[in-house]
């Protein structure tokens, strides 16, 4: 009686979707830390022999077990690969972007005056481009390498970062705990690290799982339209990008990468809604 | 010897546009026009009036949270140093305020405990374990018990947070605390009990307050001096119980005629025409008198000062002897 009340309660908590979302998500990192150990191949290693191989579930062999690709590299281990790369990026941009807007948002709502109104200027600049538009102007111009690509998508979305925080950071600093702490004399990196930064970041949190299938699906779209990660690198973009040739003859070589891509996002997505019913401290 | 609180002329002016456009003309909005007042140690000064009339800027120019247009704040004959200063920050020991809000004033991520532990840590007293046997002293000092410590806001109820602000700002052992509002968001029966505490606390401590409410029953019941505000100036000042029996400005008379009276005593409650006009467009002469009943051709044209009167009451208003 009481385990199963137990049961009922933990599904309560944490719907059935939800852990499966969590699972996938746990899979992922599992995959994205181990992918030296879990690729059965390099992923550059060519095997002219076996070119286009069908995987396993098409009718091919265990020895390519999602079928190899027109130069006959095993599509497994490079989806391992590209999920390794893809996370990565997509882990750090989003970071980034957490880290540069909220750190705006606070000088914004911190200074007042100019310096928010130059913030301000900035960020409706960025809300107003197409970012996939400034994202090829700067490849175009400096060329591509990992380091500034994971960079330029750290600048995708830090403007939603830099609004909330600095609308909260307001709201806070006008009539509110920051101006009581404040107010006792703290230092202003006592009222922001301290309290101000732990108030908002379920808020943060949140819009983070919101950025990070965006940062994947940017990522995959550049890598897809050859800007982004480059070959001999692999990512899950660049995968199907590269298999849209052999569409009609070898499906698979993209319908692995491409079921990969929608199952994290839409994980992600799932967990982020789940995240901020858990983090809202009034709901506790 | 030299009050605790001295205010001299303070005064807060903000830039304002008319109307919405952008190059629409600018004008000068007086929160606060030329208070002066003075708060002796262990005394309670009430500051009462209405909605907008500058007695929440009053208490954020006399803490240093604004900076002042003008005039002079001195706290114990010193003058009020800049904000977030040194200097500043070593004065916040000695005046502390009090909000009208108290969930808003804490932080709900943080412990009952950790909240009232926050000035020691801030200003670097004590060592941990002194720190919290001196918040766990404060809690009882202001009704609460131990196992409050490690509670969290949202899960007291309104008068408990309320105590809980009074115990943070009072672990600095300050001299002088600011009071805005700090039971008008409180239920009525908590609210007595909040003011019991104020006064029991003064009793004790020897602290001044700063009373800022428009409940003109507690300001009576627990100030030694009250100070009626309208449009950022002060229109009569004095001993509350004097001033509340025969108001001698004609708006006191009007707030103190509002007050809720039981019995057949009532009074016929004086209704003021109008709204209180915008602190924009500040009336000439004396702010008060488009709703004055008594106003006459020369309040129209003098403002007003603020004078003694006979009883030892300051009042401004050219027409104080006659009305009262």
């Amino acid at each position: 009686m009481d385990v199963k009340g137990g049961v009922r309660r933990f599904f309560e908590a944490s719907p059935p979707l939800t852990l499966l979302a969590l699972a996938w998500i746990a899979f992922m990192v599992i995959v994205a830390f181990g992918a030296d150990f879990l690729a059965p191949y390099s992923f550059t290693a060519l095997d002219l022999r076996a070119r286009l191989h069908p995987p396993v579930f098409m009718g091919g062999k265990w020895a390519h077990a999602l079928g190899s690709d027109e130069l006959g590299r095993d599509v497994l281990s490079r989806l391992v690969m590209s999920i390794r790369l893809s996370l990565l990026i997509a882990f750090f941009g989003t970071m980034i972007a957490a880290a540069f807007g909220t750190a705006m948002g606070f000088v914004a709502a911190h200074f007042r005056g100019k310096v928010e109104a130059v913030i301000l200027m900035l960020i409706d600049f960025q809300a107003s481009m197409p970012f996939l538009i400034i994202a090829l102007a700067v490849l175009a111009f400096f060329g591509n390498n990992l380091v500034l690509f994971v960079m330029l998508m750290g600048l995708n979305s830090w403007e939603r970062y830099a609004r909330i925080a600095r609308g909260l950071t307001l709201s806070a600093n006008e009539q509110g705990y920051a101006a009581a702490v404040r107010q006792l004399g703290a230092s202003n990196l006592r009222v922001y690290g301290l309290h101000v930064l732990p108030n908002i970041a379920s808020t943060l949190i949140v819009s983070m799982t919101i950025t990070f299938p965006e940062t994947i699906l940017l990522e995959s779209g550049l890598s897809f339209l050859g800007l982004g990660v480059q070959p001999p690198l692999t990512s899950l973009g660049n995968m199907v990008g590269y298999g849209r040739e052999y569409l009609t003859r070898a499906p698979w070589i993209m319908l692995s990468p491409a079921a990969v891509i929608v199952l994290s996002t839409l994980s992600i997505s799932i967990v982020g809604d789940w995240l901020r019913d858990r983090l809202d401290p009034t709901l506790r | 010897m030299t009050a605790l609180l001295e205010v001299s002329n303070l005064a807060r002016t903000y830039d304002v546009r008319r109307g919405r456009w952008p190059f629409a003309r600018l004008a000068t909005l007086h929160a606060v026009d030329g208070v002066s007042f003075e708060l002796p140690a262990g005394r309670t000064l009430g500051l009462v009036g209405e909605s907008g009339c500058g007695k929440t800027t009053t208490a954020k120019l006399v803490l240093g949270l604004l900076p002042a247009s003008g005039g002079e704040v001195r706290v114990g004959g010193e003058a009020l140093p800049a904000a977030h200063s040194p200097h500043w920050r070593a004065l916040r020991r000695r005046m502390q305020m009090v909000y009208q809000d108290p969930l808003g004033a804490l932080d709900r991520r943080l412990s009952v405990g950790r909240q009232v532990m926050e000035p020691l840590v801030i200003h670097g007293a004590g060592s941990t374990a002194e720190r919290r046997d001196k918040a766990l002293a404060m809690l009882d000092a202001v009704g609460l018990a131990q196992h409050h410590f490690d509670r969290f806001p949202h899960e007291l109820s309104g008068g408990q947070r309320q105590r809980i602000v009074l115990a943070r700002a009072l672990i600095l052992d300050p001299q002088l605390l600011v009071c805005d509002e700090p039971i008008s968001a409180l239920d009525v029966s908590i609210q007595a009990q909040v003011v019991n505490l104020l006064l029991a606390l003064q009793q004790k401590l020897g602290l001044a307050y700063l009373f800022i409410s428009h409940d003109l029953r507690m300001v009576r019941q627990v100030s030694h001096e009250v100070a009626v505000m309208y449009l950022g100036r002060i229109v009569e000042q004095g001993d509350p119980d004097r001033l509340f029996a025969t108001p001698a400005h004609p708006y006191t008379q009007a707030l103190v005629s509002a007050i809720p009276t039981h019995g057949r005593a009532r009074k016929r409650r004086i209704v003021l025409p109008g709204e209180p006009p915008n602190p924009v467009d500040r009336p000439a002469g004396c702010a008060f008198h488009p709703r004055c009943p008594h106003a006459v051709e020369r309040c129209r044209i003098e403002t007003p000062a603020l004078r003694l009167l006979a009883d030892g009451r300051r009042a401004a208003c050219h027409l104080a002897e006659q009305i009262a």
